[in-house]
């Protein structure tokens, strides 16, 4: 029906915002978008065949914590050991409660309706990353690969 | 409720998923048929008419009815 395009620039590479590349990326392509996300810096942890993705309270004011602890606990206490995985964990069992997806089972849904994703060499040669970290089926190019298909999309998203 | 050809059950499933599994069991329904949705999100009250819209499959139905929300798609 439409043979629109949505470009997406994926920057981040924590557990929150793996989710807005993936959910609309998914769901473009559900509403017969040609989808490209070119996944660069931190973005190149959503890509890892392993991921790991954490969710950090520090610095993020806007995070709510059990207890109201967003309210009272003080600042320099979210930096405490330890605390990044407890938040992590907290926030996965919260998703998982609410029936979201999980961040790999929407890559999965991504690469099954043909999304096609690109992960930038330059910043994986930056990180000494290799592409057999990387999820198979992806694309590795630079900023002229993006403009190729950006320059002719409907949407472009920096995320 | 009118007769339908499929019925897919979204409960419990948050966004975007109901709108992933309707539009992959549409895909795999020919033009005509009726796929039965039920959910839970609220938010797919909304997001099944804007499905609808964008690809041209009729919303034939949306409703609630004990906690769940009910659609009626035609596929195209």
């Amino acid at each position: 029906m439409s043979d629109k395009k949505l470009a997406i620039i994926a920057t981040k590479g924590t557990l929150d915002w793996a989710y807005p590349p993936f959910i609309l990326a998914s769901t473009a392509a559900a509403l017969d978008y040609e989808v490209q996300i070119f996944f660069t810096f931190y973005g190149l942890q959503l890509l890892k065949k392993k991921l790991s993705l954490q969710v950090s309270p520090l610095g993020n004011p806007g995070m709510p914590m059990p207890m109201g602890m967003d309210k009272w606990f003080p600042v320099l206490g979210t930096a405490i050991p330890g605390m990044q995985s407890i938040m992590t964990m907290m926030m996965k069992n919260k998703m998982k409660a609410k029936g979201v997806a999980t961040v790999a089972e929407l890559r999965d849904l991504c690469n099954e309706a043909e999304v096609q994703m690109i992960a930038c060499q330059m910043t994986v040669d930056l990180f000494d990353m290799q592409h057999n970290e990387f999820i198979d089926g992806i694309d590795y190019g630079g900023a002229a690969t993006f403009f190729e298909f950006a320059g002719e999309a409907d949407i472009t998203l920096y995320i | 409720m009118a007769d339908f050809d499929q019925e897919l059950d979204a409960t419990g499933l948050n966004c975007p998923l109901p709108i992933l599994r309707a539009k992959k069991a549409l895909g795999g329904m020919t033009g005509g048929q009726i796929l039965h949705i039920i959910a839970t999100d609220p938010g797919s009250v909304k997001d099944f008419e804007a499905f609808a819209k964008q690809t041209g499959n009729e919303l034939m139905e949306s409703k609630e009815e004990g906690g769940k929300f009910l659609f009626l798609i035609k596929k195209v």
